[in-house]
């Protein structure tokens, strides 16, 4: 009897750490975990022209600090948009109505991020409202055929193509 | 010499053939061995708690290890506080489950092989059969279940422990950030890769106490036998753990 009792001891406490590590797994080292325990949250929605390569869980952020997470993304076939669902931080329920949103780049080529820019007025957003003013992700390929546009044309301009032509190449690098 | 290597392919297949024939006889009789519960937490305890040291020894050390050589090589490009992210992912969905596996094939899989071979030579697994008690309902199926059970009970383990490990190194060591290292593992560490470490640790842990229990019950009965049992116990478990470590990291990609 007294075996049988350290016995169940040891395989109980050894299934029960073992629980309790595939716990801390789940809700420690992820970001989604937190959520089931984390405080209470509201969300809002925007459309973007494009959201680049913005992630599901990417943070929002207000000033640089974070207030929430990306929580979908979605297109919408009506008017040709992004609708990217943001679940922010109650705590943090006190943004303006014509605040905007932006997504802006960590770093010169990290991960992409919402940034909401507080507006002047004061009537604060609810739940589930949308936020009007939105600017899209800065996606570098449009910026750099926007630039080579600029110069093809610009040299059409000038129209004097004999100095042109060796300046031409030098430039492009 | 075609004809020897033919009749050494179809050996191989035999044999894969009763393992799986082996495996189905386990599942069927699984349910019915669940209602003797005391057997099964008997061998939990053999294989599960009894492998806690070495698995907790061994899950310090790896963490230890990836700390000290993921802070060099973030260092050279600026990026210390990434450490949280890069040992995390590398214990949750790689190392975690495959040495786990490799300690379990190492410390449970002979105990149970070389147990149940010792039984066949004894002829204790005759006997039971005498008296009409099924070895395999019995003896096997506890065994086996015990070890599905304690395999990714293991395996989290001994990641928490590496994730403290490497923490230990980085954080009060190193000198990295403590905020930073578990901020940006929460940020990128997502369900999917814890998921992939579990789906990885369960079936490691069929894996090896299939192996485990097949090599044993059918053991040659004699001392020899018993020992070769043993061995290709570890040998087989350790190749197979690697060919579906690659099969699931593949699936899960």
């Amino acid at each position: 009897m007294r075996k049988s009792r350290t016995l169940n001891l040891g395989t109980g406490s050894f299934v029960l750490l073992g629980f309790a590590s595939l716990f801390f797994l789940t809700t420690q080292t992820t970001s989604r975990g937190l959520a089931w325990f984390g405080p209470p949250r509201y969300e809002l929605t925007a459309k973007f022209d494009n959201v680049g390569d913005l992630k599901v869980g990417a943070p929002v952020s207000m000033s640089g600090v974070e207030i929430g997470r990306v929580a979908k993304i979605d297109f919408d076939s009506k008017d040709y948009k992004a609708v990217v669902q943001l679940r922010l931080n109650e705590r943090y329920n006190k943004i303006p109505t014509d605040s905007d949103a932006s997504i802006y780049t960590q770093g010169l080529l990290g991960g992409k991020f919402i940034g909401i820019t507080a507006g002047g007025a004061d009537t604060y957003l609810k739940d589930m409202d949308h936020i009007d003013f939105t600017q899209s992700a800065f996606v570098l390929e449009n910026l750099i055929g926007q630039v080579l546009a600029n110069f093809t044309k610009s040299k059409a301009d000038a129209q004097n193509p004999v100095p042109a032509d060796p300046k031409a190449p030098e430039k492009t690098k | 010499m075609f004809k020897e290597l033919w009749e050494s392919f179809t050996d191989a297949l035999e044999g894969l053939g009763s393992v799986v024939h082996f495996l189905f006889r386990l599942v069927v009789h699984s349910p019915s061995a669940l209602l003797r519960f005391n057997l099964i937490s008997q061998q939990i305890f053999n294989s599960g708690a009894l492998s806690l040291v070495i698995i907790m020894l061994s899950g310090l050390f790896v963490g230890m290890v990836l700390g000290l050589q993921g802070f060099q090589l973030l260092q050279r490009f600026g990026s210390e506080e990434a450490l949280g992210t890069a040992a995390t992912i590398g214990l949750v969905k790689e190392l975690g489950p495959v040495v786990t596996a490799l300690l379990f094939a190492g410390r449970a899989g002979t105990a149970l092989a070389s147990e149940l071979g010792l039984m066949r030579a004894t002829d204790q697994i005759s006997a039971m059969e005498m008296m009409a008690v099924d070895p395999i309902q019995r003896v096997v199926v506890p065994r086996f279940l015990g070890g599905v059970i304690s395999m990714p009970l293991l395996a989290a383990i001994f990641c928490v422990i590496g994730i403290y490990g490497a923490q230990l190194i980085g954080v009060q060591i190193m000198g990295v950030d403590s905020g930073s290292f578990w901020s940006q593992m929460r940020a990128a560490v997502g369900l999917k890769d814890v998921m992939e470490g579990i789906v990885k640790s369960l079936i490691f842990g069929v894996a090896c106490s299939l192996i485990a229990v097949y090599q044993g019950y059918y053991a040659t009965p004699t001392a020899e036998g018993v020992g070769r049992a043993t061995t290709r116990t570890v040998v087989t478990s350790a190749v197979v753990i690697l060919f579906l470590d690659y099969l699931i990291t593949a699936a899960f990609l």
